[in-house]
């Protein structure tokens, strides 16, 4: 239900843009951000696009990440 | 650039990491309240590698299966007897009320349609403007705003919406205040956050000394705020922590606040499962009455608690007392097909996505 999924912008219309997440493109509702660009990601839920994604936020967790020392590789 | 949340290594070193951190620590049982986690838990089998002290267990985070069976007998109501076509979202259909569900009532004539959006179902009302079409509007604060934002546009004179929002923060406080709910924290579900910001945990890890956590839902983000939690207690400084920052932020979604105080006032409202929680549920403000379907069609509020199901356990399972598998029914006489709880109807309900994923060692 709470369910939101990453989309592209491609296309900006005054309330609406139209959104594409792989070969899926959809209108969506963008009244409640600000600020949103054609490329820009963001988050979409039962039509509304409800935050953008922070790329810069993305990129320190993969950062945390990679520095999480690997216990053991995984069985094959 | 997700894919590191969903990589072997990462996930296997975060294992032990947890391990390390758990290693002194007695039993520890964290919940989550958001269905999106489940399906990524349940999914990935990430229970079978946490340590033996560690458990996460779900709480109320379905918002099909909080509903009570009073709203969907009124949406029944509405179908069978005034003659007015229901749009919902798809797994509001098989929830039972105290008497039939949406889908029974479909099989006996009711108009009922399934949308992806409320923009659809006023969409639909526009193009229908000789039929009353109500809207059953559930979910948390994610989907909220999006009947706040439809509402402040004009909407057609032959659509209103059956109010059935809720708030999650509260449902926590009334889970916490149990004496006996032996939850050590949360998992806090990442797309509410979105909208209400980490700040608005702040108030329970104050009052409750609980690590709250606010987690993505890829197994990575899941295994590192389980280890920032465990971190948490093993250094007893519970607070509000934010793994999932390339959405969520401190600060609330402003525009979808502002909407939403321009829509709802907060009231009491009855979780099915968990009974009356004071400030949980949204409701339409005055202005507003003329799209309120209980108004408009002389419906009864609720005013006690919702009726149980027979040999069902999804009360116990909403409180998070219980895994699905330990309720008697599960698996036996409650499947998907045949539900004889919410939680087994929903595809955000515990007990089916224990269903669908239960050869996954868990």
């Amino acid at each position: 239900m709470c369910l939101a999924v990453p989309l592209k912008i491609i296309k900006i219309e005054k309330k609406f843009a139209v959104a594409r997440v792989g070969s899926l493109k959809r209108q969506i509702n963008i009244e409640m951000l600000d600020n949103l660009k054609v490329g820009d990601y963001c988050l979409v839920h039962a039509g509304f696009a409800i935050q953008k994604v922070d790329i810069k936020a993305a990129k320190e967790m993969q950062d945390i990440l990679s520095q999480i020392p690997n216990a053991r590789k995984p069985k094959k | 650039m997700l894919e590191s949340l969903k990589n072997k290594h990462i996930i296997f070193g975060l294992k032990k990491i947890i391990a390390d951190t758990c290693f002194s620590l007695g039993r520890i049982k964290i919940m989550h309240v958001c269905g999106t986690h489940e399906q990524a838990i349940s999914r990935y089998g990430l229970r079978a590698l946490l340590p033996e002290n560690l458990e996460v267990i779900s709480g109320p985070g379905c918002p099909v299966c909080c509903t009570p069976a009073f709203d969907i007998d009124n949406l029944v109501t509405l179908s069978l007897e005034k003659n007015v076509l229901i749009t919902c979202f798809g797994d509001m259909l098989k929830v039972m009320g105290s008497r039939i569900s949406l889908s029974q009532a479909k099989a006996r004539g009711a108009k009922v349609k399934i949308v992806y959006s409320i923009l659809d179902a006023i969409e639909f009302a526009r193009e229908h403007s000789d039929i009353q079409v109500v809207h059953s509007a559930i979910g948390f604060e994610t989907t909220a705003p999006t009947t706040a934002a439809a509402l402040l546009n004009n909407c057609p004179t032959n659509f209103s919406i059956l109010c059935s929002h809720r708030l999650i923060p509260p449902a926590m406080d009334a889970l916490l205040c149990q004496k006996d709910n032996r939850i050590d924290g949360f998992l806090a579900p990442g797309h509410v956050s979105v909208i209400i910001g980490g700040k608005a945990y702040a108030p329970l890890t104050n009052k409750y000394n609980r690590p709250i956590v606010v987690s993505g839902f890829e197994p990575a983000d899941i295994f590192y705020s389980i280890y920032l939690i465990a971190k948490q207690i093993k250094e007893n400084q519970p607070k509000v922590e934010i793994e999932y920052r390339r959405a969520v932020e401190w600060q609330p979604q402003k525009k979808a606040v502002s909407m939403l105080k321009k829509t709802f006032d907060i009231e009491n409202s009855f979780w099915r499962g968990l009974g009356e929680i004071a400030n949980s549920g949204f409701v339409l403000k005055n202005k507003f009455k003329d799209f309120d379907a209980l108004h408009k069609f002389n419906l009864k509020k609720q005013v006690q608690d919702s009726v149980s199901f027979k040999n069902c356990l999804c009360a116990e399972v909403l409180k998070g007392k219980i895994y699905p598998n330990q309720c008697p029914s599960f698996a036996k006489t409650c499947k998907p097909q045949h539900p004889l709880g919410p939680c087994m109807v929903s595809y955000e309900g515990s007990c089916a996505i224990f269903y669908t994923y239960r050869g996954n060692k868990d």
